[in-house]
This record gives C-alpha cells, sequence and structure tokens, in this order.
C-alpha cells in the first residue's frame, strides 16, 4: 500500500527547486476505488493534457447517414445540427426525374472547425430511399425488417421529422406508440442497452431512451423573435423557435448526438460493429491460414 | 441493395463556416472522460547491470516504494523480471508494468546478453500480433505488455560506454526507445527544514530534484510528464507495426504481387489456404502409402506363419500314419504267429490222438520196455 503525505505539501516543498509543475487540467472526477496515495506527486495525471494535445492536432473524423424519404427535411435537419451547409437540398436535385434512375449514395465531405477542434464530417445521403417515421402513417412493415437489418451493424437513431404538425399529446402519444412497434420487433436503437457499461451508463441513457424518438424541426433561417436572432419556421400562427425546447427536441438531438455521445458513437462502431462485421467476414473465408498449434487443430476440425 | 456505388468527394474537403455553435468543440473532453474510464498503460523495460540502481530509480520516478528484493549476483543467465502496479493520481489509473533485467553483465561470456531481451520485447509484439489476427477479438480490453520505453542504465565510470552496452543499445534501438538513461538513486534526506531526496556523501550532499545536481528532472519531465502518450503511440505506429510487417512478410502475405498489383487480402488468404490444403492432401496420401504398405507386410508374414502350420502339420499326419502302419505290421505278424501255433497244436493233439488209437498195446509195451530202461526213447 502506497501512503504518504499530501500532495500539495510537497509540490510546496518541491516548487524551491523545481520548475512550476504543469496545472493539473480540469476534468470531472469520478470517484475513486483504489486506495493509493502516493508519496509525492508524479505527474501522471499530465497524460490527460497529452492526450487532448493530441488529438487537436490530429483531429476526428465523423461519418453520418440520413436515410427517410425525401420532403421530410432531411438536409436541412443535418444543416441545422452542424450549423452549415454540409448537405445539399434536394431542391438542388434535378426537379423533373422525381425517382432517380438508380440509388445513388453519396458522401459528402466537409471540414469544419470550433473552439480550435477540427472536424472531417461527412454527410452520407440516400435519396428517395427508407424511411423516417412518416407520421400519417405507423411504420410499414417493409421498413420495420429494413431498419432490424441495419440496426445490427450500425448505430441507428430514429428521428420524427416534421414534428411541428402535431400537438404535445399527440407526439407524446405517437412518440410511445413508434417506440413499442421498434420493440416489438426487435429493432434496438443507439443507445443499445446491451452496450451501457455501467449503472452511470444505464441511468443516464435509460432516461434518453425514454425520450427517443426525437420530434425535431429543422430549419435554416433566421427571424427576429424577442430581441433575438433565432432559427426557425414561419407560420401563419406563429414562428416555430428550432432551439427553443418548449417548441420542438431538436436541441435535445444536438446535444445528444454532439455534445455528449459523439465519441461513444464511434467508439461502439469501432469496438463492436465494426469487429462484428470482421469476424464474420473472416470466418466466411474459411478463417485464417494456422499460425500457431492451436489455430492449426481449429482448422483441421474445419475441413 | 446491390453494390451502389458510393460518390466520394477527393481527400481535399472543403472547408465550411459555422454560423453558430455547435458543441463538437466538446469532443477533446468526450475523449478524454472515455479514456480516463477505460485507464491507461505504460511498460517500462531496464536494462543494466545489477547494482546500477534500477529499482531505486523507478522508485524514486513514481514516487512509490516497489515490493521486489534486491537482485544477487549470480544468475546463470540474463532473465527478466516484470511486476505490475496499479497507480493513481487526481482521477487517472495507470496500470504501470516494470521490466527489469536481473544478470545482465554478470556473466563471463557476454556476447548474448542482450539476446534473451530482444526476445522478450519480440514475444510482447507476438502476444499483441496474435490477438490482432484472431477471428473473435478484443482488443478494447487487451492488456497491452508491449514496451513503450527502455531505460539502459550506465555504468558511472567515466570512461565510454562499454562495448557490452554498445551492442545491446544498437541491438533495442529498433525495438524500443531509448530515452538517454541517467544515474540518479536517492532516499529522503533531511536538508534543512524540508524532506528531500538527495544521497549524502561526506563531501556534501546530492540533491536528486536539483537540476545544477543531476538530470533526474529532466528524465521524469521527458519521460512521465510530457512524452509518456507520445511514447505509447510511437510504440504502437512505429515500432509494432514495423514488426508485424515483418512478422506477415515472414508469413507470406504481401500487399502488391509480383507485378506490383494490390493484392487484396482475401487472394492472400485464397492462397495461402489452397497451399495449406494441398500440403494437407499430401500428408494424407502418404499417411495412407504407410498404411497400405504395413497392412502388405503384415499380411505376407501371416501367409508365411500359415504356410508353416500346414507343413508342419502334414509331417505329424505323415509321421502318424508311418507308426500306425508299423504297429499294424506288428501286429499282423503277431498274428500269424498265433495262427501257426494254433495249427501246430491241433496237428500235435491230433498225432497224440492217432498215435493213442493205432498201438495200445504198443504203449504198453513201451511203457514196459521204459519201466525197465528209463533212458530209452522210443518216439
Amino acid at each position: 500500500m502506497f501512503k504518504g503525505p499530501v500532495e500539495s505539501k510537497n509540490e510546496a516543498a518541491m516548487s524551491e527547486l523545481v520548475p512550476e509543475p504543469r496545472q493539473k487540467p480540469v476534468v470531472p472526477m469520478k470517484p475513486t476505488g483504489i486506495n493509493t496515495n502516493l508519496l509525492g506527486y508524479i505527474g501522471i495525471d499530465t497524460i490527460i493534457e497529452q492526450m487532448r494535445k493530441k488529438t487537436m492536432k490530429t483531429g476526428f473524423d465523423f461519418n453520418i447517414m440520413v436515410v427517410g424519404q425525401s420532403g421530410l427535411g432531411k438536409s436541412t435537419l443535418v444543416n441545422t445540427l452542424f450549423k452549415s451547409q454540409v448537405s445539399r437540398k434536394s431542391s438542388s436535385w434535378n426537379r423533373e426525374e422525381k425517382i432517380p434512375k438508380t440509388v445513388e449514395i453519396k458522401a459528402i465531405g466537409h471540414v469544419i472547425e470550433e473552439g480550435g477542434v477540427k472536424m472531417k464530417l461527412t454527410v452520407i445521403d440516400t435519396p428517395g430511399f427508407g424511411d423516417q417515421i412518416n407520421n400519417e402513417n405507423c411504420l410499414r412493415p417493409l421498413d420495420l425488417e429494413f431498419m432490424k437489418h441495419l440496426s445490427k451493424v450500425v448505430n441507428i437513431i430514429p428521428v420524427i421529422a416534421k414534428a411541428d404538425t402535431m400537438t404535445l399529446e399527440e407526439k407524446t402519444e405517437f412518440k410511445q406508440r413508434v417506440r413499442k412497434e421498434l420493440e416489438v420487433n426487435g429493432i434496438e436503437f443507439y443507445p443499445q442497452k446491451e452496450f451501457d457499461e455501467d449503472l452511470e451508463d444505464k441511468t443516464e441513457n435509460d432516461k434518453i431512451r425514454e425520450s427517443m424518438p426525437f420530434a425535431v424541426v429543422g430549419s435554416d433561417k433566421e427571424y427576429q423573435v424577442n430581441g433575438k436572432r433565432v432559427l426557425g419556421r414561419k407560420t401563419p400562427w406563429g414562428i416555430i423557435e428550432v432551439e427553443n425546447l418548449t417548441h420542438c427536441e431538436f436541441a435535445l438531438l444536438r446535444d445528444f448526438v454532439i455534445r455528449t455521445h459523439l465519441q461513444d458513437l464511434k467508439e461502439v462502431t469501432h469496438n463492436i460493429h465494426y469487429e462484428t462485421y470482421r469476424a464474420k467476414r473472416l470466418n466466411d473465408n474459411g478463417g485464417l491460414p494456422p499460425m500457431t498449434v492451436e489455430t492449426e487443430e481449429n482448422h483441421e476440425s474445419n475441413l | 441493395m446491390a453494390a451502389a456505388e458510393v460518390a466520394r468527394q477527393g481527400e481535399g474537403c472543403r472547408t465550411v463556416p459555422l454560423s453558430g455553435h455547435v458543441g463538437f468543440d466538446s469532443l477533446p473532453d468526450q475523449l478524454v472522460n472515455k479514456s480516463v474510464n477505460h485507464g491507461f498503460c505504460f511498460n517500462i523495460l531496464c536494462v543494466g547491470e545489477t547494482g546500477l540502481g534500477k529499482s531505486t530509480l523507478m522508485d524514486t520516478l513514481f514516487n512509490t516504494k516497489f515490493e521486489g528484493d534486491p537482485a544477487s549476483h549470480s544468475q546463470p543467465g540474463v532473465q527478466l523480471k516484470s511486476s505490475t502496479y496499479d497507480l493513481q493520481e487526481s482521477n487517472v489509473n495507470l496500470k504501470l508494468t516494470i521490466v527489469s533485467t536481473v544478470g545482465f553483465g554478470d556473466q563471463i561470456n557476454k556476447e548474448d546478453s542482450y539476446k534473451p531481451i530482444v526476445e522478450f520485447i519480440d514475444a510482447q509484439f507476438e502476444a499483441y500480433l496474435q490477438e490482432e489476427l484472431k477471428i473473435k477479438r478484443a482488443l478494447h480490453n487487451y492488456h497491452d505488455t508491449r514496451i513503450h520505453a527502455c531505460l539502459y542504465f550506465i555504468a558511472p565510470t567515466g570512461h565510454s560506454l562499454k562495448s557490452l552496452d554498445l551492442v545491446t543499445m544498437k541491438k533495442l534501438d529498433s525495438k524500443a526507445h531509448l530515452p538517454f538513461a541517467v544515474i540518479g538513486s536517492t532516499e529522503e534526506l533531511k536538508i534543512g527544514n524540508k524532506m528531500l531526496k538527495a544521497r549524502q556523501y561526506p563531501w556534501g550532499t546530492v540533491q536528486v530534484e536539483n537540476e545544477a545536481h543531476c538530470d533526474f528532472v529532466k528524465l521524469r519531465e521527458m519521460l512521465i510528464r510530457v512524452n509518456m502518450e507520445d511514447l505509447r503511440e510511437q510504440t504502437h505506429t512505429r515500432h509494432y507495426e514495423l514488426y508485424r510487417r515483418c512478422k506477415l512478410e515472414e508469413m507470406g502475405f504481401k500487399d502488391t504481387d509480383p507485378d506490383s498489383k494490390p493484392f487484396s487480402l482475401q487472394e492472400t488468404y485464397e492462397a495461402k489456404r489452397n497451399e495449406f490444403l494441398g500440403e494437407l492432401q499430401k500428408k494424407e496420401e502418404a499417411m495412407r502409402q504407410m498404411f497400405v504398405q504395413r497392412v502388405k507386410e503384415k499380411e505376407a508374414e501371416l501367409k508365411e506363419a500359415e504356410k508353416e502350420l500346414h507343413e508342419k502339420f502334414d509331417r505329424l499326419k505323415k509321421l502318424h500314419q508311418d507308426e500306425k502302419k508299423k504297429l499294424e505290421d506288428k501286429k499282423k505278424s503277431l498274428d500269424d504267429e498265433v495262427n501257426a501255433f494254433k495249427q501246430r497244436k491241433t496237428a500235435a493233439e491230433l498225432l497224440q490222438s492217432q498215435a493213442q488209437q493205432a498201438g495200445g498195446s504198443q504203449t504198453l509195451k513201451r511203457d514196459k520196455e521204459r519201466k525197465n530202461n528209463p533212458w530209452l526213447c522210443t518216439e
């Protein structure tokens, strides 16, 4: 067991002989489990700063795919989420052809920067395909099938578009219906229950799951409301403020996807979806050639 | 859906301005949080002769007393001792592994001293490679034992580096990081009013953390406070990648075939697999041949044995027949004798009865004569 005097005392003693130790970064602390009071300050916690600096230099990638019927406002939503023109609206498609000849999936990348953080954002648009939840009917059986397959290989975040056509009661009721339907059909959307790492995760994610799918409104037009410039949609009966939580849940979606769970989305994709794909792909291939005695035996038994 | 063409824009993506605050500048924090939750690991290898103060330096660097007995000088060869410790500072959990050489430089023949060390480093790379190449792998939770930094201890003799040192360092250079090592061993002493780490000599006291006295502070700065993350990353992206590339090429994997066209991994696997299957078939054939051969030999043996048995049987049978014949012959001759005897007996009896009838008186006369002349024979 490593016991010793309090850190600060040693720091004061050391500062006479050594240059000022680096500023310890402010990171939310988790309750400490291991009892290790060291004899003095080492500087291990500087690894946080080292890591942060490194990632700022290299930048981040993020790939987001939007699936749904055209006309639901997919591109507008993505542009509102990232406050920039990262997705081309369908008005720029050739309007004469209502149905594109082929299902051409386009992946378009942009670099956006904020607070010193560079992100390469790739938006993958799927014109005229799939289904966001159309709030007229319920989910069609074909869509459920499609979503079920998708949910096994990618993180799905269901979103209710054009939410400004529903009243609050209608919204709640519709959401519950949709969640039930997804559950009954075995479609697990992100954040998946099975990947909750600990109790803290579970409580946090339970709350989010309860309020999903988020009912959102997207817009790239600004209006003046109460002296402020806000993004919104103008209707004869009022202006719907996109970022106003009493009007719609856009802010919830944005905070969820970008501000708290962005890194987690990437990690689940890498550690779980990719690994599953990899294992399956290699298995279908007849497995790897033997390298050690154990794998050799396995391989033989497969023959 | 059939393989739809995904039109990708080139690597030169446009930078677009943001019209408001999005919030992804919290990304480094999200990443750091995840890493902190997951914990870090750092592995140091200490190479140096016994008695140079390796464990003392480790204790000082990490401000703790690591358990362990001081090594003896009488080791048969160079061995590596590895211990893992869980350290925590504020909310950072570090799994620190310290590997020390035991008996380095104690042998008379020091030529191969570096070998166990290089083998150890390679073994850690190999373990990681094995895990990475598994079909079902768990890299995220893998306890990484690859060496991130190697501290090479040089004896403070004042001369230049010994040849053992040169050879070993050269070998290790391509395998791990070698920040330049300095000696600074110490215990805590009271100097004035403060507790400092120092070594006391009659002519004065060496303060460990005084930069004018020794380079300890520089070492600690470099190793822990500035470059720990860098060392970890370099180990993975440079040293490990180099090892991996060599190993895979050794096994016959290539990225491009002899015509410099890119090989797909699938083709390589197929080729390897077919090769393996071919070998397997050959082995099977060989085994089958051998088996058939053995069967033939055994059959021949058995036939021989059978033949022998038959011959023996025939011989015995013949013997038996001969004996039987002999006995029969003997029996016959005996029977003949018996018959002959019988005949003579009946003939004799006949003669006797004839003689009685023909001369009863003659018999009397003969009897009288015989009485008078007992020696007379009248037959």
